[in-house]
């Protein structure tokens, strides 16, 4: 068995390295002071600086949170009603077609996605801004929630729903008063990934974001096509602290609940 | 029952269903519409060929004059069909260098202390939470010409001339497996970690060794996990558009940067929807395989 620790071990610190060495070296790279990533110039907060008075970015920056906080919420919506419609209601014709729409989009490229919405608004004729790219990413990030969602109602103990129709309650208060509130947590967390997911996408805003409408993403990604800036490893830095809290955080609550168990 | 749902809970289900069928059905059909359209120096750039007051007798009459013009092109230009095998190979290689890595790292997860096997599994797949965009990037400063792969190997010895792995296929490869690396581990952990610890004593008790027991036991078992990870990854990545043209040079072809400068550089919009339709043909498949995939595990 000792051999196939070593194995065991080893590729789980491969495994780490590869997805966290690029990662740790934009983070180094934010505060070398020099341009170059070969040459260490120093530590310098220089980009930063220089990342606080680039405006246009910060205009993206509004914008892109913005647009994540509205499209989360859309899709928060719509994601746990379609997950209810879909643990609940085990027949209804067209389901296949349902569910299929639940999960096509959760694989499919984006530059599909992103063209065909683009058409439509044309053809619908409808100016393309702000929320446009609210509709794009709430249908994207539905998907993920109603997936999320689903799998928890799909776990829940179907007595509790049982007792309180027994108990009088219509079908509606059941749903607000003991199936919501015992899925909160798939919920939340559905919320948060549909809100990761739509301040990180680029693909879809481009194609259906307008003029005055730059998200984040799009700022990033222009600035990296002119070349490598140390200023785009600031802002990764700070975004990938943000992420970090977030995470440490979850991890920290669900550590206690764990434990208090 | 079902004929006195009160309309509160009717929209509850018809309203998702609504939404989908607006945003991400009928946009396709509009895709496949304009891909039959006629390019033209207009905005928006084509010539409408179907539209929707004409009526049935005009549907009819109108049917013979589609225009298949952007499907000849397509097929006639031996680049977009260089692109769509292309992106199929790459997508390919990607997936299978993301099992290659994300096999042991999910293995080792899910065989790690119980304690441990969450906070483990958080740290692979908290890459995933942070942008994509960003975790492409960082490979340029890895791999490009003055880099730190060429500076390291430069330094050690191993190489007098820096390699030239930016701009090329290679550097496509690396950033898709890592960009999808979480999509693998995801679900090999959650079908490897569920296997009763029960069927692998058994085997030992028999005397397999644990080589065997890992081939002939943990692998087949895991199969379900295998399929989906691999589809999750192949089907994005074959559209993929920002890792070819970030880490990718002019020669990199993928489908999905055709689409891109067909649509956006040189605006012809029925060429960029007729790119998309063939796209979507090669995906029915494996994305039907990924569908009953998930609803297999939806019902279990």
């Amino acid at each position: 068995m000792r051999m196939g620790s070593v194995l065991r071990l080893s590729g789980l610190l491969f495994g780490f390295a590869f997805l966290y060495v690029p990662i740790a070296l934009v983070i180094l790279y934010s505060f070398n002071e020099s341009r170059l990533v070969t040459v260490w110039g120093g530590f310098s907060t220089r980009w930063y600086g220089e990342l606080l008075a680039n405006e246009q970015l910060l205009d993206s920056v509004v914008m892109s949170l913005h647009v994540a906080l509205s499209s989360a919420l859309l899709a928060t919506v719509l994601g746990t009603a379609a997950a209810v419609s879909l643990a609940r209601r085990k027949r209804f014709t067209g389901r296949l077609a349902f569910s299929s729409m639940i999960f096509a989009p959760l694989v499919m490229p984006e530059v599909i996605t992103g063209l065909s919405l683009l058409l439509l608004f044309v053809a619908l004729d409808v100016p393309r801004g702000f929320w446009t790219i609210v509709i794009a990413h709430a249908t994207l990030g539905m998907c993920f929630v109603t997936v999320l969602v689903h799998a928890r109602l799909q776990g829940l103990d179907r007595s509790l729903e049982e007792a309180a129709m027994d108990l009088g309650a219509s079908p509606l208060r059941t749903l607000f008063s003991v199936t919501l509130p015992l899925a909160l947590p798939s919920i939340c967390a559905g919320y948060a990934l549909a809100f990761t997911l739509s301040l990180d996408d680029f693909v879809l805003a481009s194609f259906t974001s307008g003029p005055g409408s730059t998200t984040l993403p799009m700022r990033i990604y222009s600035q990296m096509r002119l070349g490598v800036t140390p200023q785009i490893n600031a802002i990764s830095t700070l975004m990938m602290g943000g992420v970090a809290i977030v995470l440490l955080a979850a991890w920290f609550i669900e550590r206690r609940k764990t434990a208090a168990r | 029952m079902s004929q006195t749902r009160p309309i509160s809970e009717r929209l509850i289900f018809w309203l998702p269903f609504a939404w989908l069928v607006l945003f991400f059905l009928v946009p396709f059909l509009i895709v496949v519409k304009i891909s039959l359209s006629q390019a033209a120096l207009s905005q928006p750039p084509y010539e409408p060929v179907l539209t929707m007051v004409d009526g049935w007798d005009g549907l009819l009459s109108k049917l013979a004059g589609l225009s298949l013009t952007s499907y000849d092109l397509l097929i006639e230009d031996g680049l977009y069909l260089a692109a769509y095998a292309s992106s199929l190979r790459l997508a390919a290689l990607a997936t299978c260098l993301t099992l290659l890595i994300g096999y042991p790292l999910a293995y080792a997860i899910a065989r790690a202390p119980v304690g441990w096997r969450a906070s483990l599994l958080l740290l692979a797949v908290a890459p995933f939470w942070t942008s994509f965009l960003i975790r492409v990037y960082a490979w340029i400063a890895i791999l490009k010409d003055e880099g730190l792969l060429n500076w390291a190997l430069m330094t050690v010895g191993i190489i007098s001339e820096p390699l030239q792995i930016m701009a090329s296929d290679t550097a496509v490869l690396i950033g898709i497996t890592y960009a999808y690396l979480p999509f693998m581990v995801l679900p090999l952990y959650s079908s490897i970690e569920r296997q009763p610890v029960a069927l692998r004593e058994a085997a030992a008790d028999l005397g397999a060794s644990p080589w065997s027991i890992f081939w002939r036991i943990t692998v087949p078992l895991s199969r379900a996990g295998i399929v989906a990870g691999c589809l999750l990854v192949f089907i994005p990545a074959i559209g993929e558009f920002v890792i070819p043209d970030l880490l990718g040079g002019s020669q990199t072809l993928m489908i999905g940067k055709s689409l891109w400068v067909e649509f956006f550089d040189n605006r012809d919009w029925p060429m960029a929807s007729s790119v998309a339709v063939v796209l979507l043909i090669l995906l029915v498949l494996p994305m039907a395989l990924y569908e009953r995939a998930q609803m297999a595990q939806v019902r279990s």
